[in-house]
């Protein structure tokens, strides 16, 4: 993508992979496909795949840094050497894993209930299967849906997309070769209330465009909290059923 | 009186009236009785359209804080009830709360648990039993071999890693909580104590019911000894050889000296493929959802060797027979929910 320079818009006002500016990649959501965490969620956005796998509310691994009142978060995000990105090989304790760690933990201190979890300890593994582009608001996706299904108590869904402005136009939900072109932003809201729990760019914007990014950004978490939650309720009215098939009025007895 | 009703939740108030649904909180039949239910609806006419409403989300608006008191699952703002779990709702007079389908253990006291030591520390033991927190086994809340009215002295405290080391299973019921919610285990009884000779399950918490007695046994068709089942209330299920009646519970076999053993029984082939079944039957209703209880397995285990003996076959049942079995013992019509 270097030498030649990408196309962003095309003259019929498509984008290079025939997306229009205001359309988001196909998205898919599977809830627990790890057995053994509390809760777990892989989002696949377009060739952008995450797993997420939550841990606890748990008794704490190491002493420090423990709180009597609150639950602690904790979050460690890996790359798989297959995933694909095209730049150096990242490893455990890289700078660059180490901040998206760090947003995906300021992201949901907010949201998780913690004072419900004292002395406790929440750890969110991330694992990015394949990228291309996204990263971060995949991996909040994903972990959204993974402290839902372990039933830890959040606020309300936080969820998470990129949006790029090339020219004046701006376009949601950017893939790699659009991230490396484009001044971007990365959103996260909870789509209720609409509050912004996670607004961080790596580039410059100009001052004029933030607020119309930033409202656009809101407005499409919503699409993927309705999204998210469609896929929620479905697997829950479907365990909900087979319990209640099975025992009958529950306890009747 | 109390009133318990099973509401769907809507936008205005409607739903209090609506009672198609039955509640799924746990009663107890005393209480049943000093209730005055009004779920006179039987359970038959419930299609899975009515639960779908039942059922909230993370940030959903259930009702107004003005009327309705906030419990477990929920919380208030701008004089709205909101669910902060994925669950279903229930609703006892005032009080609303939201139960997740999924989660980690939350202990009550009488509660029978399977836990696994994880630290050996001065008077105490750390027990893992899948909660929030560690429980803690104090020294004093043992029996140990030499009779139940034993004094324990100091050289029992040095002993401790003797009687339970890291990494040993035990079945205990909680006793009290501790200040900072730790809950507090006993093994003051000889139900209670160190497990061998059989294989731990982890399930959700969700699919152990409380039943009237956690300890089950499979009779001897089930392997040459029987197959005795532990259904720990935090999900932890033990699957072992079967006892006989008088070595159960303290009879005449009962070998007091023997409890803190680290070495297992010889098991025969036979008993070791009763208790490998029983472990995947139990597996399967699992990965199926079926909350378990012991006329379940047993029928199950029926199932199983009604199968064997048409179509003799060795190896765990998965996938398609796993499918047919669940729906022939519980009548569940498992529709696909892989996509």
């Amino acid at each position: 993508m270097s030498t030649s320079r990408l196309e962003i818009l095309n003259d019929g006002g498509l984008r290079h992979d025939a997306r229009r500016p205001y359309e988001l990649r196909s998205l898919s959501l599977s809830l627990s496909p790890h057995p053994t965490a509390d809760g777990s969620a892989t989002v696949t956005s377009g060739l952008t795949s995450v797993t997420a796998s939550v841990f606890g509310p748990r008794e704490p691994r190491s002493r420090a840094g423990t709180s009597h009142d609150r639950g602690i978060v904790s979050v460690e995000v890996g790359v798989a050497p297959w995933s694909g990105t095209r730049e150096v090989r990242r490893s455990r304790g890289d700078k660059r894993l180490t901040e998206i760690a760090a947003s995906i933990r300021q992201t949901f201190e907010p949201v998780i209930l913690l004072h419900l979890y004292p002395r406790s300890e929440i750890t969110i593994n991330i694992q990015v299967i394949s990228a291309d582009g996204g990263i971060l608001p995949t991996a909040i996706n994903a972990t959204t849906l993974a402290l839902l299904d372990a039933g830890i108590a959040l606020l309300d869904y936080t969820t998470s997309l990129s949006v790029g402005l090339h020219l004046t136009q701006p376009l949601l939900d950017l893939s790699a070769p659009e991230e490396a072109d484009l001044p971007h932003l990365v959103v996260a809201s909870c789509p209720a209330s609409g509050k912004v729990t996670l607004a961080a760019m790596e580039t410059r914007l100009h001052v004029d465009r933030f607020e119309e990014m930033l409202r656009l950004g809101v407005d499409a978490c919503r699409v993927i909290r309705d999204e998210m939650e469609s896929v929620v309720k479905k697997k829950a009215a479907e365990v909900v059923r087979r319990s209640q098939a099975v025992i009958g009025v529950p306890d009747a007895r | 009186m109390f009133k318990i009703t099973r509401s769907a939740p809507t936008l205005s108030q409607s739903f209090l009236e609506d009672e198609s649904v039955p509640s799924v909180h746990r009663r107890h039949p005393d209480e049943l009785s000093a209730m005055d239910i009004d779920d006179n609806d039987n359970d038959l006419g419930i299609g899975p359209s009515s639960l779908r409403k039942d059922i909230v989300s993370a940030g959903e608006v259930i009702t107004s804080s003005k009327e309705f008191m906030r419990g477990h699952g929920t919380y208030v703002e701008d004089d709205q009830v909101i669910s902060s779990v994925t669950g279903t709702i229930e609703k006892v007079n005032k009080l609303i709360s939201v139960k997740a389908l999924k989660s980690r253990y939350v202990p009550e006291v009488g509660d029978l648990v399977i836990g696994r030591i994880v630290e050996v520390q001065p008077q105490r033991w750390k027990v893992d039993t899948n909660a929030r927190q560690d429980a803690v086994l104090m020294l004093s809340s043992v029996n140990l071999p030499g009779g139940v009215q034993r004094r324990k002295m100091e050289s029992d405290a040095l002993k401790m890693r003797d009687f339970l080391a890291e990494g040993d299973l035990l079945v205990a019921e909680v006793q009290a909580f501790f200040a900072d919610g730790a809950m507090s285990l006993h093994t003051r009884s000889l139900k209670y104590g160190k497990l061998r000779n059989g294989q731990l399950l982890t399930l959700p918490p969700r699919l152990i019911r409380r039943l009237k007695s956690h300890f089950h046994h499979l009779p001897p068709p089930c392997g040459p000894t029987g197959v005795d089942i532990i259904l720990g209330l935090n999900g932890f299920v033990w699957v072992s050889a079967g006892t006989s009646e008088s070595q159960r519970e303290g009879g005449e076999g009962f070998d007091a000296e023997g409890v803190y053993s680290n070495v297992n029984d010889d098991i025969s082939p036979e008993g070791r493929r009763a208790i490998a079944e029983v472990a995947n039957l139990i597996e399967v209703f699992a990965a199926y959802d079926v909350p378990l209880s012991d006329t379940l397995i047993a029928d199950g285990y029926a199932w199983i060797t009604q199968q064997r003996k048409s179509r003799p076959s060795s190896g765990a049942i998965r996938g398609g027979e796993a499918e047919r079995m669940v729906f022939e013992v519980t009548g569940l019509d498992i529709i696909s929910t892989s996509a």
